[in-house]
């Protein structure tokens, strides 16, 4: 009796376990994912048969020449294809896929049998969407930059903050203190700097054109070369050669906190009556405006650090919020070269928002009739183009 | 011939950059490039430590206003210098005992690491640590409430200090955290201000600059701006 119900028991024991092990996905086939820069493999499999009751589906990769396996990802139940990112296209790879059940067990895997070798191709068309987007935007700015060389009238709404420049630059000669320029904290290869370096050519025509004293620190070496450059040429197209000097452009430290430290200190000292803070800042941000605002400075501001506007526009007079920093040197210019290119940024508002429309409407769409085909097309748009 | 050389460099640099981004097969021309950047400012790090030196001896010998900060400067700069690149006190190497030179620099106990830890680090920290009051500062003139805008600003910020701290979960803890104005708890309305009035304003700003960059970008490639070389 009792070897009949250890016989039951271990008989029921291997039923249950036997049933716990789901069916495997099979025909597992690995091709080399096209026009990408060889860093993709495109998987695809038939289905478990156990699918509806899985867990998932556990993709896995080795190398041709080593047995380790690597887990890349766990995939939701019904999903027959997958691509592989971050290979090296000098490699040869073979992958695995099981199908995994609800207490963790795993099926049998499938795999591939021969190695494949991710290919670099001559065009990556991952990002064939992003650069059809460049192209028009790039295409709308030369074509508004042409437009208006022809002579036609482009308005451009006003900018307090870059009105205030001359304004600022005034109160400092009148009385008697000098101008401090600040072009942020980072390197020349950032765009803002660039910016700044853009904004600061004016700035300095005007100093030189009041005969005002302009003072510009830098904590990068490069900056100071560049700002030596820009200051002595404006100087130069002012008419104010004799007026230049390039010991007021210099060094400081690439620390961030010590070159805040100097510019505090120098600003007690000094007093300087416009503050001008046009560039890449970080923490510091607050600390300058506030020390500027504490001395009673005229203060003009700019960044394209989103975190940081909010501690520019508490404590600065006029603060230029992004896209504003980037269209100073236009806007002061007042070249019609400069002032299409504005234009054109209007071009690119103008795609942004046809986007942002079309997705909203898209995916609002799919929700309310349930229609695959609208469904698909969202995905395509979000999955494909924007990515 | 002053114009030209830069503006070339700068078109052909970018240029590739771009290019490379698009077309894998010169991928390594695009980092070549970024290795020149380096290059130059490597180079330019000698200019700026010459130029610190001449800055803070010339203010020193005129006396003009600070000079003994300037005094502090150079010392500083000097003994740093100094025991960073002779490597005081830096045990060599267990590999190489008999290369007096080969130890790390920077490796703990040594001096620079001493000067690092114990001068620079705290001086850093607090000339950070100064920012929570300048916050409150700045934050004392925002909230006040002189306009429609200004009050509207001061209610959010309230909103948002509420949520973030226990007495201001407290508060609201009387609202059935599953019932119809579960929404109306201050940690639920800070997050719904967060996840949708925040986010929203930062993208729009974020759309902006993302377009002002291609733009000021396009113009420093084709040489339309040249006001970062100084022409007018």
């Amino acid at each position: 009796m009792r070897r009949w119900i250890t016989a039951s028991a271990c008989l029921v024991w291997t039923t249950a376990a036997a049933a716990q092990v789901p069916g495997g996905p099979t025909g597992l086939e690995a091709v080399d994912y096209p026009w990408d820069n060889g860093t993709r493999i495109q998987l695809t499999w038939s289905l478990s048969p156990d699918d509806d009751t899985l867990l998932g589906y556990a993709v896995r990769r080795r190398l041709a020449d080593d047995p380790q396996q690597t887990l890349i990802d766990i995939l939701p139940p019904g999903t027959s294809a997958y691509t592989v990112p971050d290979l090296d296209p000098e490699l040869a790879y073979l992958f695995a896929v099981t199908a995994i059940a609800q207490d963790n067990t795993e099926s049998a895997p499938a795999s591939t049998l021969a190695p494949v070798t991710p290919s670099v191709q001559a065009f990556d068309g991952t990002r064939l969407w992003f650069m059809v987007t460049l192209v028009l935007f790039s295409g709308a700015v030369v074509v508004f930059i042409r437009m208006a060389r022809t002579g036609r009238d482009l308005k451009v709404r006003k900018i307090a903050g870059l009105e205030a420049v001359t304004e600022a630059v005034g109160r400092a000669t009148e009385m008697g203190r000098s101008c401090l320029y600040v072009p942020g904290i980072q390197d020349m290869n950032d765009i803002q700097t660039i910016a700044s370096m853009n904004v600061l050519s004016h700035v300095a025509r005007t100093a030189a054109e009041y005969d005002a004293k302009l003072e510009v620190p830098t904590s990068k070496s490069l900056v100071m070369t560049a700002a030596r450059e820009t200051v002595e040429t404006a100087f130069l197209s002012a008419g104010r050669p004799d007026a230049y000097n390039p010991d007021l452009i210099y060094y400081v430290t690439d620390e961030q906190f010590g070159f805040v430290a100097y510019a505090q200190g120098m600003m007690v000292r000094e007093k300087p009556a416009a503050c001008f803070y046009l560039g890449s800042f970080f923490a510091e941000s607050l600390i300058l405006a506030e020390m500027g605002n504490s001395i009673g400075a005229i203060q003009v501001a700019g960044t394209a650090q989103p975190a940081q506007l909010p501690f520019f526009v508490a404590a600065c007079d006029y603060t230029l919020i992004g896209e504003e920093f980037f269209a100073a040197s236009a806007y002061l210019s007042g070249e019609p070269d400069q002032m299409g290119s504005l234009k054109g940024q209007d071009v690119g508002k103008l795609i942004v928002a046809v986007g942002i429309l079309a997705g909203v409407g898209g995916m609002t769409l799919a929700a309310v009739t349930g229609s695959d085909l609208i469904q698909s097309m969202v995905d395509y748009f979000t999955q494909r183009m924007l990515t | 011939m002053k114009r030209s050389v830069p503006l070339l460099i700068t078109a052909v640099g970018g240029f590739a950059l771009i290019v490379a981004y698009f077309i894998p097969y010169t991928e390594a021309l695009g980092e070549t490039v970024a290795v020149w950047f380096d290059i130059l400012a490597a180079i330019a790090f000698i200019l700026g430590g010459g130029n610190l030196l001449k800055q803070h001896l010339k203010k020193i010998s005129d006396r003009g206003p600070g000079w003994g900060y300037s005094g502090v400067v150079i010392g500083s700069f000097l003994i740093t210098l100094f025991i960073g690149l002779s490597k005081v006190g830096v045990p060599p190497l267990a590999e190489f005992p008999d290369f007096a030179w080969s130890g790390d620099f920077i490796g703990i106990g040594t001096p620079f690491w001493f000067i690092y830890q114990y001068a620079f680090v705290p001086l850093t920290a607090t000339m950070f640590a100064m920012l929570a009051f300048y916050i409150a500062s700045a934050a004392f003139r925002a909230f006040r409430a002189k306009n429609l805008e200004a009050i509207l600003l001061l209610g959010t910020a309230f909103i948002i200090l509420l949520g973030r701290t226990f007495a201001g979960v407290a508060l609201t803890n009387w609202i059935d955290p599953t019932g119809p104005f579960a929404g109306l708890r201050i940690e639920n309305l800070t997050v719904y201000i967060m996840s949708v009035f925040n986010t929203v304003g930062n993208r729009a700003i974020m759309i902006g600059i993302a377009l002002g960059i291609v733009a000021v970008s396009l113009k420093v490639l084709l040489g339309v701006d040249r006001s970062y070389l100084g022409k007018e």
